[in-house]
């Protein structure tokens, strides 16, 4: 069947009458300010870098290498080295992760396919409320609510169960880093959560309703038509939760105990990067001092930046072309 | 309805100009002189501010309490009129500033060492069992060593937590610099600063964060300010000075120490485990720092003469904050120290 087109209309060119050059004028600045918003950032991150490079200048000529090596962090010495930090950092934050992700997802899960159709916005605001908490309140929460109910009943318990394992050997503190673990936990759950949920949502409905169709349970098909298809975007999900735990300041500070510690105990107080330079940097005095802190700040960024691409590795890796869509 | 609501909407408007207005009539008679400095003195500097205002009305004083290292920053790269600082500068460190930083102590006080332990004990310590606590030597609580200096008291057979500040602070600093002058061992292992290197234990931010570890963690033990520990209600222990006497921590014992330490000429000084039968051995002088000389004439004058009354009138109030007076020739080789001063 053919169908008539009519031809296109001509309009006449344009011609730099007052109302139409105004138009462009004010369309050419449009443009200008939201490129100039976009390069906004890129400039903000490159300022970031530039003031942590200048104050981090006199550490990384003194130490160089060894820095981030170095497992002493004397002020009394001058010997600084940001090994522990890096640790105390990487282990919460996958503690954290561990714990919520699991959590996360799977209540994006039964937000969008199993709960009641009541319950979902309820529930949805319920969790978003977590965020608004701010975090010194999750920090004093943690630990004179939190620390005490894990260290009077979880924690004895893991030491009995799987004491074998090195993880949950040695002194019970209370603060440490499984506890600093399940504050970020908590704290990160409503990120992964409500962003997993807007993924898990755009899957088309074709999906779901194709693998019902060919037979699946309800586990099978949202293990095979929406997780798989959904992968990249509940990656993203658990990277941006990562980003937060690994930059959490004050309620780390407040459940770690702020002791430079590299070891396999879960139990043992240790100190984040972050935490690190919040509690030293206000009464630093020493250029030296200073200067490992300015760096310490850099290892933060750089930490970031790594997970970051590492991530973004993995996810080309174990995602094919068509689920790539989502997200 | 909208008319009348408009016109109390630009009355109200009118008002609140006018009121602004005038405000800025008082604030441009008065002269502002800025400090920064150590936490240690700052309920001291709040409660003077108020005070001095009362009686000076020409004056305002504006202290920002950011930490003694960034206080020392700032008056070295003269964006404050004076600095605050629980630990006297170095040689160095003075070396760098533009000119001549007078060191004016203004407060005194003590650190005292906390636990928590059931059955509302009363415990003492001296030197040798403190340094081997926080050396991280002594790891229980009924430990002979402590067990004999405290016969009579049930002590349980808990692991010793040890407890220290994370963030940098003079109450670290008078703490480290008594345990550096009464155990060799600590001198040369870990030294004394704001912030070392701790051997043993976990860290709280701030005295609030020490006492709150200390509250939290069974067998904790602690060392914070005195009038934080006095306002929070936590068991103070008593401490065994110099002279073999076990003596509590007070504004009267932290005044007995500085009665009998030795003050040199630029109040650079320490008084820790001070000479003296009714001393408090962790005690702590925390000082303004000026330039001796003054860049500008009216705010200097204006300075001197509030730290002046600081250092007289001034400690009358001390012990409200649970700090100790200063001595009276204390007080008078400072008032003449401040003459010296030009402008």
């Amino acid at each position: 069947m053919k169908t008539e087109v009519a031809p296109a209309p001509v309009l006449p060119a344009p011609v730099s009458t007052g109302a139409r050059s105004g138009s462009r004028w004010m369309d050419r600045l449009f443009r200008l300010l939201c490129l100039a918003g976009a390069l906004a950032v890129g400039v903000l991150l490159a300022l970031v870098l530039w003031q942590l490079l200048k104050g981090s200048r006199l550490s990384l000529h003194e130490f160089g290498w060894k820095f981030f090596t170095g497992r002493i962090w004397n002020p009394v010495t001058e010997q600084f080295g940001a090994l522990p930090f890096v640790f105390g950092t990487l282990i919460s934050s996958l503690i954290a992760l561990l714990i919520a992700v699991p959590l996360g997802v799977g209540t994006a899960i039964y937000l969008t396919d199993l709960a009641p159709m009541r319950l979902r916005q309820p529930l949805t605001s319920l969790i978003e409320m977590l965020a608004a908490v701010p975090s010194v309140v999750w920090g004093l929460w943690g630990l004179f609510v939190l620390m005490p109910i894990l260290r009077a009943t979880f924690y004895p318990l893991l030491q009995k169960w799987f004491g074998f394992l090195p993880l949950f050997q040695g002194p019970i503190y209370g603060i440490g880093l499984l506890t600093a673990g399940v504050i970020l936990a908590i704290m990160t759950l409503p990120i992964i959560t409500s962003i997993s949920r807007e993924v898990l949502r755009s899957v088309p409905n074709l999906q779901r309703e194709a693998a019902y169709a060919l037979g699946a349970t309800r586990w099978e098909v949202t293990r095979i038509a929406v997780l798989s298809y959904a992968r990249r975007g509940l990656f993203g999900a658990a990277v941006l939760g990562l980003g937060r735990a690994i930059g959490e300041t004050m309620a780390v500070t407040m459940v770690i105990g702020n002791t430079p510690f590299i070891g396999a105990s879960l139990f043992h107080p240790a100190s984040t990067l972050a935490s690190g330079i919040a509690n030293e940097f206000t009464e630093a005095t020493g250029d030296i001092y200073l200067s490992s802190l300015f760096e310490l700040g850099l290892v933060l960024l750089g930490v970031t930046i790594l997970v970051n691409i590492l991530a973004q590795i993995m996810v080309r890796a174990f995602t094919t072309a068509e689920t790539r869509r989502v997200a | 309805m909208k008319k009348i609501l408009t016109r109390i909407l630009m009355a109200g408007i009118g008002l609140i100009i006018i009121g602004c207005s005038e405000k800025q009539e008082i604030a441009q008679a008065q002269t502002l002189i800025n400090g920064a400095g150590s936490s240690f003195d700052n309920p001291a500097f709040m409660m003077w501010k108020d005070a001095y205002a009362k009686t000076e009305k020409g004056v305002q004083i504006n202290y920002q309490s950011v930490g003694s290292g960034a206080g020392i920053k700032q008056l070295v790269s003269q964006t404050v009129d004076f600095g605050a600082s629980d630990a006297p500068m170095s040689d160095e460190a003075m070396a760098k500033a533009p000119g001549k930083i007078l060191h004016i102590p203004v407060v005194a006080g003590a650190v005292v060492v906390t636990y928590n332990l059931p059955g509302n004990l009363k415990l003492k310590f001296d030197d040798a069992t403190l340094a081997g606590i926080y050396l991280g030597e002594i790891t229980k609580w009924n430990d002979p060593k402590i067990a004999s200096l405290n016969p009579g008291v049930a002590l349980p057979d808990t692991s010793v937590i040890v407890v220290h500040r994370s963030d940098g602070s003079g109450t670290t600093f008078i703490f480290t610099d008594y345990l550096s002058a009464v155990s060799h061992d600590w001198a040369s292992k870990v030294g004394k600063s704001t912030s070392v290197n701790w051997p043993a234990g976990v860290g709280g931010k701030g005295n609030e964060g020490v006492a709150g570890q200390v509250k939290q963690l069974p067998g904790a033990i602690g060392y914070v300010e005195l009038a934080y520990a006095v306002q929070n209600k936590l068991p103070v222990s008593e401490l065994k000075n110099a002279a073999g006497k076990f003596v509590a921590p007070s504004p009267e014992s932290v005044s007995k120490a500085m009665d009998t330490a030795t003050i040199p000429d630029d109040f650079r000084f320490s008084m820790v485990n001070a000479p003296g039968e009714g001393s408090y051995p962790i005690a702590g002088a925390s000082w303004v720092l000026l330039y001796q000389k003054q860049a500008d004439a009216k705010t200097g004058k204006m300075l001197v003469n509030f730290l002046k009354w600081c250092v007289s009138e001034g400690q009358k109030m001390s012990p409200q904050l649970d700090y100790a007076a200063l001595p009276d020739s204390v007080q008078q080789r400072e008032l003449k120290l401040l003459e010296t001063v030009t402008y």
